[in-house]
């Protein structure tokens, strides 16, 4: 499919591209074409290769052997620099960003000097292209103090204020409302239709078929498949990347929970950070047996509940938070665990993990109360049987227990640090966007634990981004906005369109809904 | 030839151990460079320096006295430095642990009591747990930088070690010498072997590695250490109280470096002098990185430190050279392993026979 006939050639046409790192062959004779105004997905498990070819595109790293073609031209793409100059621009899954620079700043780092130097000029062309394809950003904003979402932009910005001509995407919906994936992807379509090409890497097949014209499929390096994905099953699309022996979905049925466990009583915190949320009246129960997800967009005081829950924070006022046999608004993270409280925050690696610590160590770091420490001592013979427990219960794949937190993908970490946390079987598990960037297998197999630990009676909040995991595994759901708490509703009867209205802050606290 | 730097994809072992060895040949091939260049024969200049110091029994015996207050030091600064707490202090709190343990010792003139020695130890250490806590609360209630506050607080320290021994501490019969009186039978550290100098100190200092090592690798309270060096927001996470940590981190290299002083004193010094340390404190800063904050290392790397003391003392009587050559020493070892680690996350590659070079990799 051609989207613009003028140019006989491919935007660019990677042939027989492959990449070995000592020990792995991250790609294998890859070959893909893309043409102007094409949207091409990517798609693939985390380690099939894809990050590693689009780094080729962009330039961070060289190919060991094949060519590409730019516009039909060979070309050696040695830097990102040169790539940029090329007109390929790039958002990286994890964003490269200054925090402590205003988000101008950090665009005109990447600039020639000339560009950067006049920085009205600069701010004007900011707010010119966030206009354009309607993306707000405030570029005197120090990007410190950015959701997410809105960092996200940023990076997208960055690309657009270039001449772009290739647009590469790592897993932008990851952290993106239902509204803004839709505010995205008319973004995308703009520029599309404007002749940018558009690789697109995603995982979440629904997203690639409302959004691209073609899709490539990577798995363990090599291409596995090639379709219209307009044309194909999101299940089909699924089967071809992750083999055929792996589950690609799971339902689960509901509960109505037992007896209420967690019980947030009118929580106000003022937020430390100039620019955060400060989260008003919260009520919130939790029952026993039950998934409570809450829903809402990154920024709208999910970091500042979850730290007021976990006790990174201390609240003063004592009362606030409460379990069956006591209250623990001020009680500190180690007291709370030992209430029974597990927790599972958003950064895996730099939080829930230490990445130069080895897999035993970072068993050991919550769960010393779970008979891992006697009297100050460590007990190195049953931590290590700990992690090797994690490791194979929870299937996390990786080279030992004795392989630094660091050398494991995001979902295997992910596996590994749910795993700690349910092994320690908890009363009452917080986990916060469980499947971030987790590829299909390991987001099964993590909603699948949870779903048992909920059969076995645990209370869960889970906080998640992606409407479409909190539908699939929660009883009641609620949205966090302006760190207001939308009422609660039973997941079975309520409407995404419903959901989605409370995460933009329409609703009134009092409003009586059933089951809340 | 073109050199290419590339990163590592994980962290290379065989250079982390490797890279103090490559700095200490980088800093000899130096040295004979600097003989070289104030016209004396470099071999001669390599020989007087780091062989003839030890070449006796007398000798050795000497560089376990050096390498003792420096072990000490070292020990106390490997925990602060796991911790991610940058303590640059342990000339200070050892200074202190001097001036305090002095000033007990005194109390002691006439004493024959066995009780005098483990006193003054004692309060030695507390003395430099008392310097080093200044910095730590500083930095847990102010939020203060503590490598500005530890190095300020050493000038304090020296000052007041001058202020004591020029003044309240001045031997009264001592001709107007800025000393102390010579310290009783009761409060000098026995010597290990008879006729030495080698004394208590060297056995406390090995004592406080084995300690330091076993804390860190098999309790908990090293585990968290660890961790809140290596990722405080996971230590956050895990609930480890950082504060604790960092008074806790501080108040022992206090000890250690207290201990170091008052070692010193009622050792091979016998009274209270203004000189009390020449950089000890500083060198072990130098030890603790240079042994890569392992207690073998740092005690194989506190004696090369101490050999360079007494070679620097060699070089003066031998051939004439000025004293300082020790401190470029030190400072050029210093240099090279810092600019060795890079090669720890970082490879270089030769282009040309690029594809062979990256392969043996540990």
């Amino acid at each position: 499919m051609t989207h613009n006939s003028s140019n006989p050639h491919p935007r660019v046409s990677l042939r027989n591209i492959s990449k070995r790192f000592p020990g792995v062959l991250a790609n294998d004779q890859v070959n893909l074409d893309i043409s102007p105004g094409e949207i091409h997905a990517l798609l693939g498990e985390n380690g099939a290769g894809k990050s590693t070819l689009m780094k080729m595109i962009y330039g961070v790293m060289m190919p060991d052997e094949g060519r590409i073609a730019w516009d039909g031209l060979p070309v050696e793409i040695k830097e990102p620099a040169a790539a940029r100059k090329l007109g390929i621009g790039m958002v990286f899954q994890h964003f490269s960003l200054f925090e402590t620079l205003t988000v101008a700043e950090n665009i005109a780092l990447c600039l020639d000097a000339h560009e950067a130097r006049d920085m009205t000029a600069l701010s004007a062309r900011i707010r010119d292209v966030s206009l354009k394809y309607s993306m707000a950003l405030e570029p005197d904003r120090l990007v410190h103090t950015l959701s997410i979402g809105e960092r996200q932009r940023v990076e997208i910005v960055r690309c657009l204020i270039q001449d772009i001509r290739l647009l590469i995407l790592d897993e932008p919906t990851s952290v993106l409302t239902p509204q803004e994936v839709e505010g995205l992807f008319a973004t995308l379509r703009q520029l599309a239709a404007e002749g940018c090409s558009i690789l697109f890497i995603s995982h979440k097949l629904n997203e690639v078929k409302a959004l691209c014209h073609n899709a490539t499929i990577l798995r363990g390096g090599r291409v596995t498949g090639q379709c219209v994905p307009g044309n194909e099953t999101a299940q089909g699309i699924a089967r071809m990347m992750v083999g055929d022996d792996t589950p690609v979905t799971a339902t689960h049925e509901r509960t109505r929970g037992g007896e209420e466990y967690l019980k947030i009583c009118n929580l106000s915190l003022t937020s430390r950070d100039p620019f955060g949320t400060s989260l008003k009246d919260i009520n919130l129960g939790v029952r026993a047996g039950e998934i409570v997800g809450i829903a809402g967009v990154a920024g709208n005081g999910q970091e500042e509940l979850l730290a007021a829950l976990s006790g990174e924070t201390l609240e003063t006022h004592r009362e606030a938070i409460r379990l069956p046999h006591g209250y623990i608004a001020h009680m500190y993270p180690g007291e709370r665990r030992n209430e029974g409280l597990a927790f599972v925050p958003e950064e895996r690696l730099g939080r829930g993990a230490v990445p130069d610590m080895s897999l035993e160590e970072n068993g050991l770091l919550t769960a010393a109360g779970a008979g891992l420490v006697k009297n100050g001592w460590v007990n190195w013979r049953k931590t290590r049987e700990f992690a090797e427990q994690i490791v194979s219960q929870f299937n996390v794949k990786c080279a030992g227990i004795h392989a630094p937190a660091k050398s494991l993908s995001g979902g295997n970490l992910q596996k590994f640090i749910m795993g700690r946390e349910i092994l320690q079987t908890p009363t009452l598990l917080i986990a916060s966007h469980p499947t971030w960037g987790v590829d299909i297998g390991a987001a099964v197999a993590i909603h699948k634990e949870l779903i048992k630990l909920r059969n076995s009676g645990a209370a869960i909040l889970l906080v998640s981004e992606d409407l479409d995991e909190l539908f699939e595994i929660t009883d009641r759901i609620c949205a966090l906005c302006h760190g207001r708490l939308s009422p609660v509703a039973d997941t079975a009867s309520v409407s995404l369109q419903q959901v989605g209205s409370w995460m933009a802050g329409h609703f009134d606290v009092d409003e009586d809904v059933q089951g809340g | 030839m073109l050199v290419n730097v590339e990163r590592r994809a994980q962290g290379s072992r065989t250079m982390a151990y490797m890279s103090p060895v490559l700095a200490m040949v980088l800093t000899l091939f130096t040295g004979a460079l600097l003989f070289w260049i104030q016209e004396q024969n470099p071999l001669q200049g390599l020989y007087t320096f780091f062989i003839l110091p030890v070449a006796d029994l007398y000798g050795l015996s000497e560089l376990g006295v050096k390498a003792a207050p420096i072990l000490l030091c070292a020990a106390g600064l490997a925990v602060c430095f796991r911790a991610n707490v940058w303590n640059i202090g342990a000339e200070g709190q050892l200074l202190m642990g001097a001036l305090f343990g002095s000033w007990v010792a005194l109390q002691f003139l006439e004493s024959t009591s066995g009780w005098a020695m483990p006193l003054v130890l004692l309060s030695g250490a507390l003395g430099g747990m008392c310097w080093a806590a200044i910095p730590a609360i500083l930095k847990n209630h102010f939020n203060t930088n503590e490598i500005l506050t530890t190095i300020m607080l050493n000038y304090v320290a020296l000052n007041l070690l001058l202020f004591g021994v020029h003044g309240p501490l001045k031997d009264p019969d001592g001709f107007n010498f800025p000393e102390s009186a010579l310290f009783s039978e009761a409060t000098t550290l026995p010597v290990l072997i008879e006729g030495y100098r080698l004394h208590l100190g060297a056995l406390l200092a090995l004592l406080a590695v084995v300690a330091v090592w076993v804390v860190l690798s098999r309790t908990f309270i090293g585990f968290q250490i660890r961790v809140l060096g290596m990722d405080s927001s996971a230590a956050h996470y895990a609930g480890f109280r950082e504060k604790k940590l960092v008074l806790l981190v501080l108040l022992f290299c206090g000890a250690m470096a207290g201990l170091a002083g008052v070692s010193e004193v009622t050792g091979p010094i016998g009274q209270l002098v203004p000189t009390v340390s020449p950089g000890y404190g500083y060198s072990a800063i130098i030890v603790a990185f240079l042994g890569r904050l392992h207690p073998v290392g740092i005690v194989l790397a506190s004696l090369l430190m101490a050999l360079v003391y007494m070679g620097s003392e060699m070089g003066q009587i031998q051939m004439g050279l000025p004293l300082a050559l020790g401190g470029l020493f030190q400072g050029v070892l210093l240099f090279y392993l810092l600019a060795c680690d890079f090669l720890i996350m970082y490879r270089i590659r030769w282009q040309g026979f690029a594809s062979n070079v990256a392969t043996n990799e540990a």
